[in-house]
């Protein structure tokens, strides 16, 4: 990408407060960076002749964060996205860690298209992980070789954007993703009753005339898959849940002890169905955007932990598909370069959670649920950081977007939190940090 | 004469009761022109119109068609049905060329919600919504409030109901909007399956007994059951239909009260209205057809007018 460099020599972090993923907490600290790699980590350094000395006061220091959803839309739909400009796109939000989803043309469904991802991915600084269809061609029919993909690399799997409507098929990748130990991961939606809904169905659809998608479309399939986990004890995650009766049906499953563990997409912590009264098809999402009580919900389950993680649902389309008239124009919108704005407005600054709890649900409870690398500030090892302003407010543009897509109903929107530079395989990329004096 | 607040007609959900009065005051003007013996007036010369319709239509059609003639404006036609048209060809894509031809005004039936205000953001031209989906059809309710206040001299106060599919009807949303600024009650009635959630929240009352509804109504407003209603399971049969919501003649003829019957059409005759209700002396039917090319009228002399207004004001 454009303003990455490689770093050479030494580099002292100075000023800045780390984010600590053991203690939960934020502490002073400095960071030394020599040709890329973490050689040192103290509460103080005491700056030499030979450090290149960058002043991080205000800011704060955490390692990387992680999106366990997004759609970087390689093989085959690389006029929307690829893993080059999705990277960029991840960098520019504070990201360093992604696992991009099966939806693909065609679909990630064998262990040479889990290995091709994974091998492509190794020349960028974001660290891709693919998740893998779990029925052949996401048709909700046959299982796809969960053990040989787990092998190429899959950390999980998800027919996503199509549910698996059969439950006895649902029954059967549970069971059998068990012998790998990984998620079963499902956009839940009974697509019977979604119908050809394209908003949320409330008093904002009776109003545009639009189809309304009911919020008992998601709850009914929630409810259905975690009594399938618990009956056969496996892992599932429910995907960007997105209705307040969902949040209700984890938190009891999860106090039953079902090893379910969930996500919600920043747009939906933020935006209610009322955005779509633009008739602006960048609002048109699957699942749709709820009312307030679902956004409060949604915060509450943030902050009691139902939730475990904050993802983005990155999904870049074209913008003569977004031109098309509502019915036809693609659900989704691009979201990681405006997720750390959009997260910290709507639960720091709203005093849901604490910057901490955040930075938890950003940096290890994704990495935990897809059990990718958790290992932080590893000495000797090429620095995984990103630094940003906790409190900066910024009005989000067109002109923050690295995505090949440019989708986002954010444009215009005061955002709370701003990423400076991102850390990563020995380069930075940098977005407004002095380096020198 | 005064100017509307807005430079577009996309619905009636945020249009003023002003700007409604002064469209109606517009078109009882209009409407003399229409008993003239030469009905045609030099008002919009010069003015260029396209009526793009996706989605076919007769009535409205002819209806806006005959409006542009009587106001002398150079109207041209695009047809094509939605479905038509190739899933990779934005609507942008489809209005570029029109709009390179230099109109004053698109007027627009499309089968999407939000199709008229997707238009508005890509051209400079004024658009008018002649039907977009299951969302408004502001001139429908337009001819609507303007046939009611014929007949009874004021639309404030009047009790009026709307019967029929509400849910997937964007005259009977117009109609919500259009009848609730005016001031008059509302009450929606039809099946469970063709009330749309939190419709009240518009400010009507909703009910599923007809025999109950009818008493007490100034006007009933009649819609027309689309059949393939029968496919989705919103109803089982046309036949109960008509034996729990028909506005039949025994229905008619029960109530101690004089009733006002109006129709959008076209008439599922013998379905949601019998025959000899529709063609009654209680009935506006066909008044609501002629007042249909007044209002049309008001609203492109109203819309275009107030451009050029802006345009002098300019130079």
């Amino acid at each position: 990408m454009r303003n990455t460099e490689l770093l050479t020599g030494k580099l002292l972090l100075t000023g800045g407060k780390a984010y600590l993923p053991e203690s939960n907490s934020l502490e002073p600290r400095d960071l030394l960076i020599e040709d890329g790699q973490l050689v040192g980590m103290e509460p103080s350094i005491e700056p030499s002749d030979d450090m290149e000395v960058v002043d991080l006061e205000g800011l704060i220091i955490s390692p990387g964060f992680a999106d366990i959803h997004v759609h970087f839309r390689e093989p085959g739909q690389e006029y929307k996205e690829n893993l080059e400009t999705g990277s960029a796109a991840a960098l520019a939000g504070g990201f360093t860690t992604v696992c991009c989803m099966p939806n693909t043309e065609p679909a990630i469904d064998t262990q040479e298209s889990v290995r091709y991802i994974r091998q492509k991915q190794e020349r960028l600084m974001v660290d891709i992980y693919p998740v893998a269809a779990a029925t052949k061609e996401r048709k909700g029919r046959e299982l796809t070789e969960y053990g040989e993909m787990t092998e190429a690399g899959a950390v999980g799997f998800s027919d996503d954007g199509a549910p698996i409507m059969n439950g006895a098929v649902m029954r059967r990748a549970l069971e059998y993703s068990k012998m790998v130990n990984k998620p079963v991961i499902q956009h839940a939606e009974d697509l019977q009753l979604k119908g050809n809904g394209l908003m949320h169905e409330g008093k904002v659809s009776t109003a545009l005339g639009l189809p309304g998608a009911p919020g008992i479309s998601e709850v009914a399939m929630v409810f259905r898959d975690l009594r399938i986990a618990e009956y056969v004890g496996a892992r599932l995650h429910i995907q960007h849940v997105s209705v307040a009766e969902s949040v209700d049906l984890i938190r009891q499953a999860k106090e039953r002890g079902v090893k379910v563990t969930c996500e919600a997409t920043a747009h939906h912590l933020m935006l209610t169905d009322e955005a779509v009264r633009t008739f602006n098809t960048n609002t048109k999402v699957n699942p749709p955007l709820r009312t307030r009580a679902d956004v409060d919900a949604l915060r509450q389950g943030v902050a009691d932990g139902t939730i475990d993680a904050i993802c983005t649902d990155h999904a870049p389309h074209s913008l003569e598909e977004k031109e098309r008239t509502f019915d036809l124009a693609p659900p989704g919108m691009i979201g990681l370069e405006s997720a750390l704005g959009i997260a910290t407005k709507s639960l720091v600054a709203n005093k849901v959670i604490g910057l901490p709890q955040l930075l938890y649900r950003l940096v290890v409870a994704p990495r935990e649920i897809m059990g990718l690398p958790g290992e932080f500030y590893t000495e000797g090892k090429p620095a995984n950081l990103t630094i940003f302003h906790p409190g900066e407010e910024w009005v989000f543009s067109r002109e923050h977007v690295y995505s090949r897509s440019k989708n986002s109903p954010f444009y215009g929107s005061q955002l709370i939190g701003r990423v400076k530079a991102v850390l990563a395989e020995g380069r930075i990329a940098n977005f407004g940090v002095t380096v020198g004096e | 004469m005064g100017a509307l607040s807005q430079k577009h007609m996309l619905g009636l959900e945020y249009v003023p009761k002003a700007d409604i009065e002064l469209i109606l005051d517009t078109a009882f003007s209009f409407r003399e022109v229409l008993d003239r013996p030469v009905k045609k007036v030099p008002t919009l010369q010069g003015k260029t119109i396209v009526n793009l319709f996706f989605e076919s239509s007769t009535r409205t059609r002819l209806s806006f068609e005959l409006a542009e003639k009587r106001l002398s404006a150079d109207s041209i036609n695009f047809s094509a049905s939605s479905s038509s048209l190739s899933k990779g060809e934005s609507l942008r894509d489809t209005i570029q060329n029109i709009e390179a031809m230099k109109m004053d005004l698109v007027i627009i039936r499309h089968n999407t919600p939000g199709s008229a205000h997707q238009l508005s953001n890509y051209v400079d031209a004024v658009v008018i919504n002649a039907g977009d989906g299951t969302h408004e059809h502001p001139t429908q309710a337009l001819l609507d409030l303007m046939s009611i206040k014929e007949k009874f001299g004021h639309i404030d106060g009047l009790k009026v109901a709307i019967i029929g599919d509400i849910a997937h009807s964007r005259v009977a949303l117009s109609n919500i909007y259009g009848l609730r600024t005016m001031g008059a009650e509302v009450t929606i009635c039809g099946p469970p399956t063709f009330i749309p959630p939190f419709i009240e929240d518009l400010g009507v009352t909703v009910s599923y007994n007809l025999d109950e509804v009818l008493h007490g109504q100034d006007v009933v407003n009649v819609l027309r059951i689309q059949q393939e209603r029968m496919q989705s399971a919103l109803i089982p049969s046309l036949r109960e239909y008509r034996a729990l919501y028909g506005i039949t003649l025994e229905r008619l003829n029960s109530l101690k009260h004089e009733l006002t019957i109006m129709h959008p059409g076209p008439l599922n005759r013998g379905v949601e209205i019998d025959s000899e209700v529709a063609d009654s002396e209680h009935s506006i039917i066909l008044h609501q057809v002629l007042n249909g090319v007044a209002v049309r009228m008001a609203l492109l002399y109203l819309l275009l007018g107030g451009k050029e207004q802006k345009g002098e004001s300019n130079a």
